[in-house]
């Protein structure tokens, strides 16, 4: 299991890793690596989940519009939301985690490698599983919270809910695999003298995260479940002509959602916490009331689910408890602001790009935050609930606190990653740009809500008079979507000719600063011994760190093999749920076999058996 | 400071004023106890929460004009933390946090109260249209345009007879879903939602479906018409007698007690006044035609009060020229906007369950045949509903 025992000699310095080619890539068990892989291909499908949104703004261009069928539309806002918050927002998330972590706590990989490209590699396998409904022409067409009953096979026949329904239940599989992971490898695998409270923010936001995902995303199985049973089996759990419950999926489905909802920011915040004293040149403020913020909205985030629900006739006792659990919630969120800003206080800041995204979050995501204040108010909710500006205010927490987050952690570690420094000029431009288009499409949405417009509508009457705020959005999110390609120009020209890097270009404080950029794959040839939360700003400290970080290893630390059974087993995994949609009691058991045979390599191989000349 | 407090106080005024007539579907234009308390809330709300953000992004943009490096700076000082800022900066928003909790909860219990004597309308969503029934007034059933009286406390009972819809007209108040009605063991209530309300302005109200409901969510249009309890009884009178000019002269005559015998509260001069009118022309034989083509291809699914009730899966016809709207609000309600739904119902709201001449693009909804009419025939069909005033 460890990878981090001492080093034995066993390999000699030829061998390591850096073998290249398609293979070496889908057999890797190397954290980096697929960190990197969790990284593409959310980027990838950010794009995907964009251009869904650029048509769904195109079509809203105009009152009445004909552009797209309303078929269509349901499907692309569906799959719109299903792609950022399963294939993007999360998974871009485990890429910092996969990449960073391990390098923060001074780990040499994660506890569990090849469940570790396991974990990626059904993560790829369900997200290709549910686009493929589109090729099929049956993508998933109940928006992205599928609430009964009509999912139900009596409303919705069709193969779209099984995609769904399954393409979740994959999903959801990786997701819990990761946190089981990173829990382990946090709680064991740091280096000596890497306390708890000397975690850097981001590794401690992902501790918490971590817990969230094994425990919020069981809770989204068993409903997927029951409604898998309930289209596939004629069981009726949410059939409420038989005696089922509707409003019961809302309740499973949002206490899984609401944790889902901490589950995407607090990486975020993880990330700004370590770029803002970064940049400041100070240590974080109020480190431990940080701490312990991330971890009680971890724990409040399991008693506010309801207050999603404030028009689903739950009675004003549950309405009032609700109101009071969200308000609660609001308290620890706004410690964190003012902690950050505390931080950069008799600081002096650098405005990096990474810094500027940083601020970017302190600021928009507080709109967010205080529109959610107006509708924790479960009165003021009876008006705003599914109309745009619950839109607008998701959209300035999501798109506000995560993505800005998780650019300003782009920012911040590609030189890590890469060893070159994105372009600083590109880079502001691209923060500017962001800036820009993301308010030009989300404030608007404010006002076409509040004049009436409700959410998941494919089209709007002229009568409504909010023409114009659908105009600005879609001229912003045509400029957002713009400013992206900036990002990935950014990428594809500074990895060429970017400058180079060194170990430590931003004179941060933490470990991952410590050893050469791109890290060897063993990460650190001997383990550092850290005194303090900021290693690497003491001199004496410093100088201890680096003197075994950065030297060149006499034996290198013997690291598991690459193995192709995680994609076995991944691909097994995708096939059985998916050959339940063919309604055939045996068809899952042939992929069941397939994967059986995978867990039978898996087992019986040895990770560190010696590699022959490879 | 001064500029960002006057670009605040635009904005605020943006966010809380609007007139209705510009946005008829305004959440901030409230017309009934229930939308004022709301928004009322709603204010106070806003004004918090503007201070807040004035604040942070004011002490914000402080901090990053003042502590910007420049190449002087010294190192800054090592602040770790400070214990008494951190509780302050608790204790702060907490207080705030209840200053809204406390009338948040009051208007929780407040807006949930069931009032006393009021008129209950049983509202009922079905993909994708609006059923109005009036329980205490014989039942009487209409469809997507709800009537109610000013002054007089309206009590919406909701249920959906297909999937879980919101009800949801922003100037009366907040939403509410129309969940299913799940079936309970014998002795136990139905549950039901409800949405209570005493209207303080006569009007016409435009809303909609808050909660995705399938193929053509956002076409499931109605409108609320508030008037006097004049108008209002008058209303209902008729829409209980329906459109009994179906037969002779002498059986309509007859037809009334029975029909107003089922519970109209008010039998009398309406009722009077329509047989009345119809005594004096005869009767057009276009209408006549059009009310056979009915019978025969339309009946099985839709009511008309006096004509033929045995349809009740679909919207009932009754007065269903003096509706301003067809379609679940979608359409202007005329005789070519008719001739339009009936040919091609798929192409105004999709995936509706209505048959239509032939399927035209989308896919099939139902399993019912297309209507066997002629153009021409669907023409005299539409002019005769449009003729049920």
């Amino acid at each position: 299991m460890s990878v981090t025992t001492a080093p034995t000699p066993a390999t000699s310095p030829e061998t390591h890793h850096e073998a290249t080619g398609l293979w070496s890539w889908i057999t890797t068990v190397d954290h980096k690596r697929i960190g990197i892989m969790y990284f593409v291909t959310s980027l990838f499908f950010l794009g995907v989940g964009g251009i869904e949104a650029l048509i769904i703004r195109l079509q809203l261009f105009s009152p009445e519009n004909q552009l797209i069928s309303a078929q269509l539309y349901n499907q692309l806002f569906t799959m719109h939301g299903t792609t950022m918050i399963f294939l993007v927002a999360m998974p871009q998330a485990v890429a910092f985690f996969n990449y960073i972590v391990p390098l923060q706590i001074g780990a040499r990989d994660v506890a569990f490698p090849r469940l570790n490209a396991l974990s990626y590699w059904i993560y790829l396998f369900g997200a290709i599983y549910l686009n493929v409904s589109w090729f099929v022409g049956a993508a998933p067409n109940t928006s992205w919270v599928g609430y009964a009953n009509l999912t139900s096979t009596q409303f919705s026949p069709g193969l779209n809910v099984d995609f769904w329904v399954l393409g979740l239940s994959i999903l959801g599989v990786s997701s819990i695999m990761g946190g089981v992971n990173f829990i382990t490898t946090i709680i064991n695998l740091r280096a000596p003298g890497m306390k708890l409270m000397r975690m850097p923010l981001f590794t401690w936001m992902t501790f918490v995260t971590s817990f969230l995902l094994v425990t919020a995303l069981p809770v989204i199985a068993v409903a997927l479940i029951l409604l898998a049973f309930d289209r596939f089996f004629a069981t009726n759990f949410f059939v409420a002509s038989a005696g089922g419950d509707p409003v019961l999926w809302q309740h499973l489905f949002w206490i899984f959602g609401h944790p889902e909802v901490y589950i995407l920011v607090l990486p975020a915040f993880g990330v700004i916490s370590d770029v803002i004293p970064a940049f400041s040149r100070k240590p974080l403020f109020g480190y431990p009331v940080v701490v312990y913020a991330g971890v009680l909205i971890g724990f409040i985030g399991w008693g506010v689910w309801s207050h999603h629900m404030f028009t689903s006739g739950l009675g004003p006792i549950a309405d009032s408890f609700f109101v009071a659990s969200t308000m609660i919630i609001a308290i620890p969120t706004g410690v964190k602001i003012f902690n950050w800003m505390a931080t950069m206080w008799g600081g002096a800041l650098r405005f990096t790009t990474a810094m500027m995204f940083a601020v970017g979050l302190v600021a928009l995501f507080t709109v967010g935050g205080l529109s959610g204040i107006m509708h924790s108010s479960a009165p003021v909710d009876l008006q705003q609930h599914d109309s745009y500006f619950v839109v607008a205010h998701f959209h300035y927490v999501i798109v506000g606190g995560i993505l800005l987050g998780m650019f300003s952690g782009v920012y911040y570690w590609f030189p890590k990653v890469t060893g070159r420094l994105l372009s600083e000029k590109l880079g502001k431009l691209h923060f500017w740009t962001t800036i820009i288009g993301f308010n030009l499409t989300f404030f608007p949405m404010h006002f076409s809500g509040m004049y009436g417009m409700p959410r998941r509508t494919w089209t709007y009457q002229a009568e409504l008079n909010v023409e114009i705020y659908n105009q600005l959005s879609t001229v912003g999110a045509f400029f957002l979507g713009a400013s992206t390609l900036l990002l990935l120009w950014n990428i594809w020209k500074s990895l060429k000719s970017g400058e180079k890097a060194g170990h430590n270009p931003w004179g941060a404080p933490t470990l991952e600063w410590s050893i050469p950029s791109p890290p060897h794959h063993y990460n650190f040839p001997e383990l550092p011994e850290v005194r303090s939360r900021e290693p690497l700003w003491h001199d004496d400290e410093k100088a201890a760190i680096e003197a075994v970080t950065l030297k060149e290893p006499v034996t290198e630390p013997e690291m598991p093999n690459p193995s192709f059974w995680p994609i076995i087993v991944a691909l097994g995994t995708t096939v059985t749920w998916a050959l339940v949609m063919t309604g055939k009691w045996w068809a899952p058991l042939l992929g069941l076999a397939f994967t059986a045979v995978g867990i039978y390599g898996w087992a019986f191989e040895d990770p560190f058996k010696k590699k022959a000349a490879h | 400071m001064k500029s960002a407090r006057s670009i605040l106080g635009l904005l605020g005024l943006a966010l809380l004023t609007a007139c209705a007539g510009e946005y008829p579907q305004s959440s901030i234009a409230p017309t009934t106890d229930f939308a004022d308390t709301i928004h009322g809330l709603y204010v106070t709300i806003f004004w918090w929460t503007m201070v807040i953000l004035a604040v942070v992004w004011v002490i914000l943009a402080y901090i990053l004009v003042k502590y910007r490096e420049r190449p002087d700076s010294p190192k800054p000082k090592q602040i770790h933390g400070h214990l008494g800022m951190e509780i302050a900066w608790t204790i702060g928003p907490a207080l705030i946090v209840v200053a809204i909790a406390i009338p948040t909860i009051q208007a929780v219990f407040a807006t949930q109260q069931v009032p006393e004597d009021s008129l209950v309308v049983e509202v009922i969503g079905h993909q994708y249209w609006w059923e109005f029934r009036y329980p205490e007034n014989g039942g009487v059933i209409t469809a997507n345009e709800l009537h109610v009286p000013v002054g007089t406390p309206v009590s919406l009972r909701l249920h959906s007879d297909d999937v879980i819809h919101s009800f949801w007209v922003p100037q009366l108040g907040g939403k509410r879903d129309a969940n299913p009605l799940r079936q309970v063991p014998e002795g136990q209530d139905l549950k039901y939602n409800w949405i209570h309300f005493t209207a303080q302005e006569n009007g016409t109200f435009m809303g909609q479906c808050a909660e995705f409901c399938g193929d053509s969510h956002s076409l499931m249009g109605m409108r609320v018409i508030v008037e006097s309890q004049e108008e209002f009884d008058a209303w209902l009178a008729d829409l209980t007698a329906g459109h009994p000019q179906t037969v002779t002269q002498s059986q309509a005559l007859n037809a009334v007690p029975t029909e107003a015998g089922t519970g109209a509260s008010l039998p009398g001069p309406a009722l009077q006044e329509a047989a009345s009118q119809e005594e004096a022309p005869a009767e057009d034989p276009a209408i006549a035609e059009g009310r056979n083509l009915f019978l025969a291809n339309c009946s099985a699914c839709h009511a008309i009060n006096g004509v033929s009730e045995a349809g009740q899966i679909a919207p009932n016809l009754t007065l269903l020229g003096r509706r301003s709207s067809i379609a679940a609000g979608m359409l202007e309600n005329n005789v070519d906007n008719l001739v339009r739904w009936i040919s091609d119902p798929q192409s105004v709201k999709p995936g509706a369950l209505m048959p239509g001449l032939e399927y035209q693009g989308g896919r099939p909804p139902v399993v019912w045949p297309a209507f066997n009419l002629t153009p021409d025939q669907v023409r005299t069909v539409a002019n005769y509903l449009y003729s049920l005033r």
